[in-house]
């Protein structure tokens, strides 16, 4: 859908770690820790859709509000057009929020319901000290015709409108400070079918005509291979695999990947898939499995599955990368799954994006 | 919206009505009658008493007694069976006395239990947030009549100083000054003494009702578009927060009523909870009827308030 963007990731996210912890007892010790996002790495670069694909609970939200601080990663870098973001204050942390917004996947909730349609959207511009007055008025009105909504609608409350309006008035609220990146999580989720395509088509052409660069998080492959440029899938925390969307619906590696894509529905009774069945239950979080994540459940399981972490294992470069985590494709390799430090990192280097992949 | 309104108050006079009415039996279907208050009495022959019992209606069938109770109360006619004396006066001037005490304990009560459970709730899990907690549970647990006589037992002893009532005996003829710090000084003690259990209890809704709003999404929503965290606390998680206690306020207009009868008991304060006590007592019909009514015909106008208010906070409930 995009030119094919070169030179500098947007947004750089190293060895990214939300950790959990599990009190009990009376004095509410920290008896253990959800894993709930253990050691992810990925790029995002300018004008690109990236899309973070996994089943529920498996950290893919964790990892969008990580990116923004939202919540506060335990490990890990990330980097937004060279900033360090974890070590923002909270005044640059306030700049971090005009660069990067975040559309939320409920619209009913997302919204105060006290406040108008344009005091929500308007609220943003307002703190920012971005605009005042007739000005801000303005901007309210265009925000709402840039999402196909009547700027009328600004003296509403969010009660008055269905799902699929609320989530424009969400991408209208997310677009108010001009950010040049969007963590949609799960935006469609909670809308009828008709209506997601709507809220879809809304996002590519923002996307073309302001230049946007989004994290796409979905549990729905249907929508990730209409929308994204290129897909990571997530496991238990961590990532399996990660191509560009053709490349990765064409031909899956991993054997978790396999088994998503296979239960995948496909609109056309004719077509017969071979349904790749798994065995038993995510592991929690809590005590995942040693070695690979996925070695109680994958049908291709080896010896070295269960004890040693996979490796991972890559062709291509850039945006054309494919990179999987798995025994299954890389035997001898030494080079394990987890990155480098932020030090072997070169923001000035023209081709950093695979920076972290060229490691040694 | 406004044939809504006048809808709503019709039906909340009927309802005054049928409460009037049903209060009306059930306090003639409850043992004992005024005739009967002092059987001990020789000077009380049966004559007497088929005198008192014609003249109060009593040997008349139950829904004429309840006329004559309506008739009079409208008619401003209403007498006291005790002492003969204006009912509606009477309850005018117990009021007054009470309303200090009402307003001094309200006050007390709004004013503190906010600032306590907004702060714990914002500071959940804090050491601030945990001995609140303690205190709370105490509070609701340690009954307000034992406590109070601890504390005039304390203060009485240390301090040497009178708590019951509300003046000190012998006081009416100081200057005015002195008579105001006196007075004063009496109100201190009841009005704390029966704000604290509903500091605990409130400051415990306030705390909830803040954490509830604290989790939900559009909070998450607020802190994403970098507004600053007492923004979003006050301004976002505040004012939603708020929202159940506008229904609160309709409560209070009831409280004004025997909003305390055991306080004013154990303070010997002369207010309405103390005419309501005394009239059951003495099987005072026309008072405890008069009394009930007011206080049905407050709690609707306190929950009619709230419905109104509720409609003017709160967006959502103003359109349908």
């Amino acid at each position: 859908m995009n030119e094919q963007p070169t030179g500098h990731p947007l947004l750089e996210v190293r060895g990214l770690k939300k950790y959990f912890p599990l009190r009990s007892g009376l004095f509410s010790r920290v008896s253990a820790w959800i894993k709930a996002v253990d050691d992810v790495s990925f790029d995002v670069y300018p004008g690109e859709t990236l899309g973070l694909v996994g089943e529920s609970g498996c950290g893919k939200t964790t990892v969008g509000r990580s990116i923004l601080r939202l919540i506060e990663p335990t490990a890990g870098e990330i980097r937004f057009a060279g900033m360090d973001v974890r070590r923002l204050d909270s005044t640059q942390l306030r700049w971090l929020r005009r660069q990067m917004q975040i559309i939320f996947q409920d619209p009913y909730s997302s919204l105060n319901p006290r406040m108008t349609v344009g005091a929500i959207i308007g609220e943003a511009l307002y703190v920012h000290g971005l605009a005042r007055g007739q000005e801000l008025d303005r901007r309210v009105q265009e925000l709402l015709a840039q999402v196909g909504l009547s700027p009328s609608y600004r003296s509403r409350y969010p009660h008055e409108f269905s799902g699929g309006q609320r989530q424009r008035i969400g991408i209208a609220r997310a677009l108010a400070l001009q950010p040049r990146f969007l963590v949609c999580d799960e935006p469609v989720s909670a809308l009828d079918v008709s209506i997601q395509a709507q809220i879809l088509n809304l996002l590519q052409d923002l996307q073309q005509e302001l230049g946007l660069s989004y994290l796409f998080i979905s549990h729905d492959l249907n929508v990730v291979e209409h929308i994204a440029d290129r897909v990571a899938v997530m496991y238990l925390g961590k990532l399996v695999e990660m191509a560009p969307v053709d490349e990765l619906f064409r031909n899956p590696l991993h054997p978790y990947t396999q088994a998503l894509m296979s239960a995948n529905p496909v609109p056309d009774p004719t077509i017969r898939t071979r349904r790749i069945v798994l065995a038993g239950d995510v592991p929690s979080p809590v005590q995942p499995p040693a070695g690979c994540p996925f070695h109680p459940r994958c049908p291709q399981v080896m010896a070295r599955c269960k004890t040693i972490a996979p490796p991972l294992v890559r062709s291509g470069h850039g945006k054309d990368e494919h990179v999987v985590w798995c025994h299954l494709y890389g035997t001898a390799e030494s080079e394990t799954a987890s990155s480098p430090s932020l030090s072997s990192w070169s923001s000035t280097a023209g081709d950093s994006g695979a920076a972290f992949l060229q490691g040694r | 919206m406004w044939s809504y309104l006048l809808r709503n108050l019709l039906q909340r006079l009927l309802l005054l009505v049928l409460i009037s009415f049903l209060a009306h039996a059930v306090v003639h279907l409850a043992p004992g009658e005024p005739s009967e208050v002092d059987p001990s009495n020789p000077r009380m022959k049966p004559e007497d008493i088929a005198r008192i019992r014609a003249a109060f209606h009593l040997d008349e069938p139950l829904h004429l007694q309840y006329l004559y109770w309506l008739r009079d109360l409208v008619t401003g006619e209403l007498k006291s069976f005790k002492d003969s004396q204006p009912v509606l006066p009477k309850i005018w001037r117990r009021f007054l006395n009470s309303l200090p005490l009402f307003l001094c304990a309200t006050l007390i009560v709004w004013s503190l239990s906010f600032p306590t459970g907004i702060h714990a709730a914002i500071r959940r899990g804090s050491l601030y947030d945990r001995t609140t907690t303690v205190l709370a549970y105490a509070f609701i647990s340690i009954p307000g009549f034992f406590l109070s006589y601890l504390v005039i037992l304390w203060v009485v002893h240390t301090l040497n100083v009178p708590v019951i009532g509300m003046q000190t005996f012998g006081m009416e003829n100081a200057q005015p000054f002195y008579r105001w710090m006196d007075r004063l000084w009496h109100l201190v003690i009841p009005s704390f003494m029966s704000a604290i259990a509903g500091i605990a209890v409130l400051s415990r809704y306030v705390r909830s009702q803040m954490l509830e709003v604290i989790g939900q999404d559009y909070i998450r929503t607020a802190r994403a578009k970098g507004l600053p965290e007492e923004t979003v606390m006050y301004r976002h998680a505040l004012r939603n927060a708020l929202l159940p206690f506008v229904t609160m306020f309709g409560f209070l207009l009831p409280a004004l009523i025997g909003g305390s009868v055991i306080f004013e008991q154990i303070f010997a304060w002369p207010g309405l909870g103390r005419l309501g006590y005394e009239a059951i007592l003495a099987r005072d019909f026309p008072v405890i009827l008069t009394l009930n009514f007011i206080a049905a015909a407050l709690t609707l106008a306190g929950t009619f308030l709230s419905d109104i208010l509720y409609a003017v906070v709160d967006p959502r409930i103003r359109l349908q």
